[in-house]
């Protein structure tokens, strides 16, 4: 076990999946000599070369479409995008060539490509910089969506996303880029959960909070503070958007009857909104509340001195457990204040 | 760099500026940067490729005939344009690798595809109509400019494997407005990608003129990216051929990609489904139809006293034969069963879409009970 912060967990996994096959390259906008604008790729261009961590020029349409070309070739290519708002010029590459491929060709040509995408808000960025794109990716079949929240699992996923041979989005939520944690860099992956799993990671009574990415701390922090309340909170960190593992989401809301998702990205057609309409199928019986959702409002990302006013944050969530808590919350004031 | 003229695009002289072994009306003239990469073509091979076009169009005529019988919902014609994709296509190694557009049916016919591989998409029963790794033929894209980058990547791959192959891409006139071309050839530059980008300028993109694409032509573009290019006369196949040979010996060699502009015509609608009548003018068909490539051909083998009648019949015998055996694979062709839409989503199981493909069987089942 090593102390490392989500970064360089990424960085070493980077380097084990590029030695256990040769056919693993990199590709992005200053990913060489740099080591990328968030340093994820740091030392690896000196490590394995040009041929294998390669400096594109700056067009993400072209970095997506030539990693399909080398995807053709046999190759495994893992694309750095710089930020998550840049990865749009690329959409047409990522949801009509990269998804479908394998689909079209039964079967025949693999697209084994990774996406890697600096996520999401929170870090006090310029405009574009700070999206959550994810439900775009979600939405298309062919892709696997996959969003970490820890350095141990980060290290995992991405080796798992690598040796996969389907296109993974791969999600690193930028703001927990320097979040320390133990990582097991012995381990062999065979026995890490696989990546399409999610993992409850505080067990709890009262009601479950679903989330993934950088807020599954936010969802810690409240279910920590919720304790005090006397209110058992568990917190699932769904670590899978695509597929979502229904399994370990509908046992824990058989168990606790009441459901809250949270998730930075805005609300509209978003992931939550995905998440709840399944368990309502799956377990609405065992439901005692209408499961609530907190998420980004549906506006543009806003200026980095209000993304605080738009980012769930941890009395958000304990508003929403009130809520389906049946406790007094924004809703009720705001009902009662009608009155 | 001192301010240049930029050429304005004159379809009609400009087409005489074109680089070419065989004029219109069959003559044979000398032309000093392609007789070279032809010397070896003597009135057999000559009549090969004769042959080869004239299958392509009875196939591209097959095409046609079964979407109007309702055996096809759409066919990208190709007439016309039999000497571009023809010349173009022999002139391949078998393992170098193409990534077409959806027109592409004469460098599917060069690469010794079968019968039903012409009609299995446009039936809509496959996404991709043969085996790719078979034909070394990538899936015929529909996403205009899309397959460019793909064959980037592809000879980026090559030049990482130091193999001896080259990759080759096929698009439109219109698809050089596309971004994903322009992202294609900056890539393709910068790494010195053995890729040959072959244009074929059939003037029009649906209804749209090549001149709303470009005020320049089209293979002058190229050299801005730090690639060599040739304009070829589209409709000469002996001239396709030589570019063809010329451009593939230049990426082979190490030397980088290289660039066609083939100017040739579209002489049917774009596609089943389209109305060249609204847009384009008789004359301008007119016009074309003097520079038909396979009438070239003939001419210039007649003058040299190199085709007989009896040559001739034989190949359209051959060309009958070629069109019932496709019509004979369109029509036997067995839908797959419902379950098969699920079928290769994903290479590894998603637990998802395995939910999604047992409700859909159960709902089935539900009528095997009745
Ligand atoms: C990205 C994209 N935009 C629009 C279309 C619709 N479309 C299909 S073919 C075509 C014209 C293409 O013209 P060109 O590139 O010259 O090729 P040609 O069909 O003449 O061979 C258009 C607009 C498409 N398939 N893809």
């Amino acid at each position: 076990m090593t102390q490392m912060t989500l970064g360089k967990a990424l960085n070493a996994g980077l380097r084990q999946a590029m030695q256990d096959d040769d056919k693993v390259v990199l590709m992005g906008e200053d990913i060489g000599t740099l080591g990328g604008v968030f340093r994820i790729t740091d030392g690896l261009l000196d490590e394995f070369g040009a041929k294998r961590v390669i400096d594109t020029p700056l067009a993400e349409s072209g970095i997506v479409g030539t990693a399909v070309g080398l995807a053709f070739r046999g190759y495994r290519p893992v694309i750095e995008i710089q930020f998550d708002g840049f990865i749009y010029p690329a959409f047409d590459q990522i949801v009509s060539q990269v998804a479908k491929l394998h689909y079209r060709t039964q079967g025949r040509v693999k697209m084994p490509i990774t996406i890697r995408v600096p996520w999401a808000g929170g870090i006090g960025a310029a405009e574009h910089h700070s999206e959550s794109p994810e439900a775009y990716f979600v939405h298309t079949a062919g892709l696997r969506v996959i969003a970490v929240s820890d350095p141990q699992d980060a290290y995992r996923c991405l080796r798992q996303a690598i040796a996969s041979d389907d296109p993974v989005l791969f999600f690193e939520p930028k703001r927990l880029y320097h979040h320390k944690g133990e990582v097991d860099l012995e381990a062999p992956l065979a026995d890490a959960p696989p990546m399409g799993l999610a993992r409850v990671v505080r067990a709890g009574t009262d009601a479950t909070i679903i989330t993934y990415g950088a807020m599954v701390r936010t969802a810690l922090d409240a279910a920590a503070a919720a304790e005090d309340e006397g209110i058992s909170l568990e917190v699932i960190d769904l670590r899978s958007l695509s597929p979502v593992d229904y399994e370990t989401v509908s046992a824990s809301v058989r168990r606790t009857g009441r459901v809250v998702v949270a998730h930075e990205a805005s609300r509209e057609a978003g992931v939550g909104a995905e998440i709840i309409a399944s368990i309502t199928e799956f377990c609405f019986e065992y439901l005692e509340a209408a499961p609530v959702r907190v998420t980004g409002h549906d506006i543009p990302y806003p200026p980095a001195k209000l993304e605080k006013f738009h980012l769930p944050d941890l009395d958000r969530i304990l508003d929403a457990v009130d809520r389906v808590m049946d406790r007094p919350n924004s809703l009720s004031a705001a009902k009662e204040a009608q009155q | 760099m001192s301010p240049q003229n930029t050429p304005i695009i004159d379809t009609e002289n400009d087409l005489e500026l074109t680089e070419r072994i065989i004029a219109p009306d069959g003559r044979r003239m000398p032309n000093p940067q392609l007789d070279r990469h032809v010397q070896d073509i003597d009135f057999d091979a000559l009549r090969d490729l004769h042959r080869d076009m004239v299958v392509l169009r009875r196939i591209d005529a097959e095409g046609i005939a079964l979407q109007r019988q309702g055996q096809l919902g759409l066919w990208a014609p190709c007439n016309g344009q039999e000497a571009a994709q023809i010349g173009t296509g022999r002139a391949l190694e078998a393992r170098d690798f193409v990534f077409p557009s959806y027109r592409e049916t004469g460098v599917m016919y060069s690469r010794g595809a079968k019968p039903a591989d012409y009609v299995r998409m446009w039936r809509g029963e496959e996404g991709a109509a043969y085996d790719p790794a078979e034909l070394r033929i990538a899936p015929l894209q529909i996403i205009i400019g899309a397959q460019t980058l793909h064959a980037v990547g592809y000879a980026m791959g090559i030049r990482f494997d130091e193999a001896d192959e080259v990759a080759v891409t096929y698009f439109g006139d219109g698809a050089t407005s596309q971004g994903d071309v322009n992202e294609a050839m900056v890539f393709a530059a910068s790494y010195g990608a053995p890729v040959v980008f072959v244009c074929q300028n059939n003037h029009w993109a649906i209804s749209e003129p090549v001149g709303l694409q470009s005020q320049f032509p089209l293979a002058g573009r190229a050299p801005g990216f730090g690639i060599p290019s040739m304009r070829v006369d589209g409709n000469d196949v002996l001239a396709c051929v030589a570019a063809m040979r010329w451009a593939l010996d230049h990426a082979r060699s190490g030397k980088g990609p290289a660039y066609l502009e083939l100017v040739t015509y579209r002489m049917g609608p774009h596609t089943t489904a389209d109305d060249p009548k609204r847009y384009r003018s008789d004359e301008e068909l007119e016009q074309w139809r003097r520079r038909d490539p396979i009438s070239r051909l003939e001419a210039h083998l007649r003058a040299a006293g190199e085709l007989t009648d009896e040559h001739l019949a034989s190949v359209q015998a051959q060309a009958d034969e070629m069109a019932r055996e496709m019509r004979a694979a369109c029509l036997g062709m067995i839908t797959r069963p419902a379950m098969a839409v699920f079928d290769r989503v994903y290479a590894e199981p998603h637990s998802g879409l395995e939910r999604e493909r047992d409700e859909y069987a159960a709902y089935l089942a539900t009528f095997e009970e009745a």
